[in-house]
């Protein structure tokens, strides 16, 4: 599977280069970090708590389902920040092991 | 309720959608500045959400037939963005009497306040179903973003599943954006639609819309489903979803192919804030759900503390348009200011007819409660942290767990970093029907500080 989320229209807004997990994307400018990755991937990270994969869930910042990270570390949620030229995302979090369920 | 004389110098507003404009509207006019804090980084709420600076689809293809009320907010607001204290894109994760604590862009500061206002919205009410942890699984409300804002489709083939007037509006919005609509299966039977009809009527324009919705699916022949139950959403938990399952209500099983489901059962109020000031909440029968107890203009049982909007009674856009002006104005009363009892008694009426239309929803397109007493042992209720029915069903048999709080404790379900908020209210009807006794009994889970989730790099700089 290639892209999950699908574009319908505003397609010709300027594009934006940014890092996710090392490999270089292209999305456009005012993407969601999260329709960034979603428009190129199936998911957008790992759950902590058992071996599936997640995609966010409300897209209004308030189930916290779609949490990236900066290389730097600082978490963002994928839905409510819009992708900034450069940006570095890894989609693990940092140094967090928990024990699986299931 | 609230009448000991207040001082105006600091009134707060929190929330920039439709009843917070029309509240920090009229305080103006009155000649109050209001602070206005609001946690999105653009004003308009979920419902009258803008779309990000460079997109051009116009107001008609954004909003339908809420484009000219749309365009009216938004025209409101930038009128009186300059004359206001606006403060975008700053959450407020607590509070103690007389002061909020704030966080914005990593950093934190304290707003102090003489009066709240709380018109802090709605999020989507949703019952689990075996394999909504999947990705691909969307809220309701979700997907509407993800079209609204993002001009996006949240799958190649898209199940709408669960109940209420979102169903059929976000489907017939992704049909018209040529989106690919798998079905639309609807929980709610075609009879409990017809028992509504009396109630409906009190708003025949709305009622008129949503049976042209409906056509509009039928003409775009997008099958449409009354009166299932929802079984399972199938797929794998690598690739994310691939079905759903339900039976029909005929009894007989039926499965669609896709690889997305936007789920959700109309909507659930935010009141962590209102429940940290020590407001008293109510329990709903109508809805089946708590909701704050205010009196009919806004006021709180906390003296200096109101609220308006779906916040406090889910009633929809047009009427917390007019709930902002009325708790504005309760506002002012309560500040001995002159008032237009004409323009208030306007407001009264209007939320009247639309409170008996919100009872007509709510008998129309019911919460599924016996859902939750039907889910197996394996569905997963806290999609957070991966917690089952199962479990949480344990607590009561084995810890005798029979309130909210307690087998939150017990089980973590609620205690996620989504806050139980969309597991909280499934995970009480689990408890309630494990233990035998009535929703309302087992309680509702109490809001804590931080309302949502802090980053351990957030900041103290002093106000």
């Amino acid at each position: 599977m290639n892209g999950r989320f699908v574009r319908l229209a505003e397609q010709g807004r300027p594009t934006v280069n940014l890092k996710v997990d090392g490999s270089s994307i292209e999305a456009l400018q005012g993407d969601t970090l999260m329709v960034a990755l979603l428009t190129q991937g199936s998911s957008l990270r790992q759950s902590e708590f058992d071996s599936g994969r997640r995609a966010g869930f409300c897209l209004m910042g308030a189930c916290q389902d779609c949490w990236v990270w900066t290389r730097s570390g600082e978490r963002l949620r994928a839905c409510s920040n819009e992708v900034r030229e450069g940006l570095d995302i890894v989609t693990t979090q940092p140094e967090a092991t928990w024990p699986l369920h299931g | 309720m609230a009448t000991a004389r207040l001082s105006a110098n600091k009134v707060v507003i929190v929330g920039a959608g439709p009843a917070g404009i029309r509240c920090a509207e009229t305080l103006l006019a009155a000649g109050f500045k209001p602070i206005l804090i609001d946690e999105n980084r653009r004003d308009g709420g979920q419902i009258y959400r803008r779309q990000p600076e460079g997109f051009t689809r116009d107001y008609a293809t954004l909003y339908g037939t809420e484009a000219a009320k749309a365009r009216d907010l938004h025209q409101s607001f930038d009128r009186l963005r300059g004359s206001i204290d606006y403060r975008p894109d700053t959450l407020v994760w607590n509070l103690t009497p007389g002061q909020l604590c704030c966080v914005s862009q990593g950093k934190h500061t304290t707003v102090e306040y003489d009066a709240l206002i709380l018109c802090t919205g709605a999020t989507d009410r949703l019952m689990p179903i075996e394999g909504w942890q999947l990705a691909g699984t969307y809220s309701l409300g979700g997907a509407q973003i993800a079209l609204k804002s993002q001009a996006v489709s949240i799958g190649r083939s898209v199940v709408f599943m669960g109940s209420g007037p979102l169903l059929y509006l976000v489907a017939s919005q992704y049909v018209k954006a040529g989106a690919n609509v798998a079905a639309v299966l609807d929980t709610s039977p075609l009879s409990k639609r017809i028992l509504a009809m009396p109630k409906l009527l009190a708003r025949p324009g709305l009622l008129f819309t949503g049976m042209k919705l409906l056509a509009q699916l039928y003409q775009a022949k997008i099958p449409v489903h009354l009166g299932i139950k929802p079984q399972q959403v199938l797929g794998d938990e690598s690739t994310g979803v691939s079905g759903v399952r339900v039976s029909t209500a005929r009894g007989e099983t039926l499965t669609v192919n896709c690889d997305a489901v936007a789920l959700g059962y109309h909507l659930r109020p935010e009141t962590q804030l209102a429940d940290l000031a020590g407001c008293r909440l109510r329990f709903d029968e109508a809805s089946s759900q708590w909701l704050l107890a205010v009196d009919e203009d806004g006021r709180t049982s906390v003296n200096g503390v109101y609220a308006a909007g779906d916040g406090s009674k889910i009633r929809g856009a047009d009427a917390a348009e007019h709930a902002g002006r009325l708790v504005a104005m309760a506002l002012l009363e309560d500040l001995q200011q002159p008032l237009n009892a004409g323009l208030r008694d306007e407001q009264r009426h209007a939320l009247a007819v639309m409170d008996q239309f919100r009872l007509g929803l709510a008998q129309a397109f019911p919460w599924p409660a016996d859902q939750a007493k039907a889910l197996p042992d394996a569905a997963i209720v806290c999609r957070c942290e991966m917690i089952s029915a199962g479990e949480l069903r344990r607590t009561v048999s084995e810890k005798g767990a029979c309130e909210v709080n307690r087998a939150k404790a017990f089980s973590r379900v609620g205690m996620g970093r989504c806050q139980g908020r969309y597991c909280s209210q499934a995970g009480a009807e689990v408890i309630a029907a494990a233990a035998g006794v009535s929703v309302q009994q087992v309680g509702r889970q109490r809001g804590q500080a931080p309302v949502k989730p802090l980053s351990m790099l957030t900041e103290e700089v002093s106000p």
